[in-house]
């Protein structure tokens, strides 16, 4: 392909390993080793190409990239290659002295996630006694230090009736922007779909809390909302498009058009061990699967909406109707639309409590009401 | 207008070779800051009042200063408003 624009962004999952072990990671099921992780130099030979080919923003995520011992080093080389650095965090594993040498080094900003808005409820969620208390902490750390903060919520049954608090509890952090985002069902948030997928009722509540919430914090707090795939009507745009603006690189280096790309079978990764990135962006047959429109089917492919939506994201594709050149279920011109707002109410009242985690005992997720 | 406006935290101007333009990065997000936006951007540095800011403009663009100063008070609230500036 000639015209391929540059991508804007690039997500690098530093690591897969993680202090909490949240029921929705969008981490695969199977995790990359730390043995095969990608060195210091590596990333920094990444973080060059992706800024020689147009990316703008760099997205440190994992699992939890404070995890990573080399995280200043790290991020240091992202923002001398003159991108704009942003951290994708837990706050486990960052401490004053951490946060003051990643400011000097350049961290541009930090997402920082939190749970729910009290202690029990949240370190349940998470997996790991004492998380709430040390986001306050690192939240509290962070404005100090002047940098820009986001805070984001994943929205799921056990704090789906919170979200006013939950933007409450952003604001008194210190947060300038808030990020709600239902929970996507690939990964193990698919295997923990029974006891986190809430009521269309519960959803629709939110939905209309969160037009309220908005016009209070007008000027105040930018909110930006990931709207619930399951009870939508149009898709999203996943990732902007597939190989439009975004690519992913996993800790052990292989460059995904999003990062639950590995769901679907028979795509072929290039990894930035072998492959320039520019190359990798241009060329790779996993881009190529899915790029512009014209692997899509009926109902996308004679589609007013396929250059705004893309057909939507290709794994939920997959996991629903077992093509991931499918329409996007969410969208009701799917025939599958009805498929999975069956599923979505199935698994909501499935009364299912405990959340399966990675390598975990099985947890009680929501106490009786 | 003798506030000073400055670029909030985790915002800032950056010129992209790619694309040969002026962008303004910030958190998640990445804004055109094409011809004169970048003119008054690469000026809200906290140092510069407004209305120094359009002295300045109106020279640049020899151009009339209260269609100057409409444009910049346009631009800035609405970066203002989005919590991209502070002032």
């Amino acid at each position: 392909m000639s015209a391929v624009p540059a991508p804007l962004g690039l997500l690098a999952e530093l690591t897969h390993r993680c202090p909490l072990a949240c029921p929705y990671c969008s981490n695969p099921l199977e995790l990359d080793d730390r043995t095969t992780e990608l060195d210091t130099a590596s990333w920094a030979r990444v973080f060059h190409e992706a800024a020689a080919i147009g990316v703008l923003q760099v997205h440190l995520s994992g699992g939890e990239p404070a995890s990573r011992r080399d995280l200043v080093e790290i991020t240091g080389a992202a923002s001398q290659s003159g991108l704009y650095t942003n951290l994708i965090t837990s706050g486990i594993g960052l401490d004053a002295n951490r946060l003051e040498r990643l400011q000097a080094v350049g961290l541009d900003h930090v997402q920082l996630s939190i749970q729910d808005t009290d202690p029990g409820s949240s370190d349940r969620i998470a997996g790991y006694e004492g998380a709430y208390e040390r986001k306050q902490a690192v939240a509290a750390e962070v404005t100090r230090l002047g940098l820009a903060l986001t805070v984001n919520a994943v929205v799921h049954r056990a704090n789906i009736a919170h979200l006013p608090a939950l933007v409450d509890l952003a604001a008194t952090l210190g947060a300038g922007r808030v990020e709600i985002a239902h929970t996507q069902y690939y990964g193990w948030a698919l295997r923990n779909r029974d006891a986190l997928m809430p009521t269309r009722k519960q959803t629709d509540c939110a939905m209309r809390q969160m037009e309220a919430i908005h016009s209070r914090y007008s000027g105040r707090l930018v909110i930006d909302l990931v709207i619930p795939d399951y009870y939508a009507r149009r898709p999203k745009p996943c990732m902007g498009g597939w190989g439009r603006r975004s690519l992913n690189v996993t800790p052990s280096g292989l460059v995904l058009p999003c990062h639950a790309a590995q769901t679907i079978p028979g795509l072929t990764f290039w990894s930035v061990r072998d492959y320039a990135l520019s190359d990798i962006w241009a060329s790779s047959p996993a881009f190529e699967a899915f790029r512009g429109t014209v692997w899509m089917k009926e109902p996308c492919r004679s589609c007013e909406f396929r250059e705004q939506d893309f057909g939507g994201c290709r794994c939920q594709a997959l996991a629903i109707t077992g093509d991931a050149a499918a329409a996007d279920p969410s969208c009701d011109l799917s025939p599958y639309h009805g498929r999975i707002i069956a599923l979505a109410e199935q698994a909501a009242t499935a009364q299912e409590t405990r959340y399966v985690y990675r390598g975990r005992p099985a947890v009680i997720a929501t106490p009786v009401r | 207008m003798s506030e000073r406006p400055k670029l909030a935290p985790g915002v800032r101007l950056h010129f992209d070779n790619t694309r040969n333009a002026w962008v303004l990065l910030c958190p998640e997000r990445v804004i055109e800051a094409e011809g004169p936006a970048s003119e008054i951007l690469r000026r809200c540095d906290g140092s510069r009042t407004i209305d120094e800011i359009v002295d300045e403009l109106a020279v640049v663009f020899a151009a009339d200063r209260a269609v100057i100063a409409a444009d910049v008070t346009d631009w800035l609230s609405e970066l203002k408003a989005k919590r991209l500036l502070l002032a």
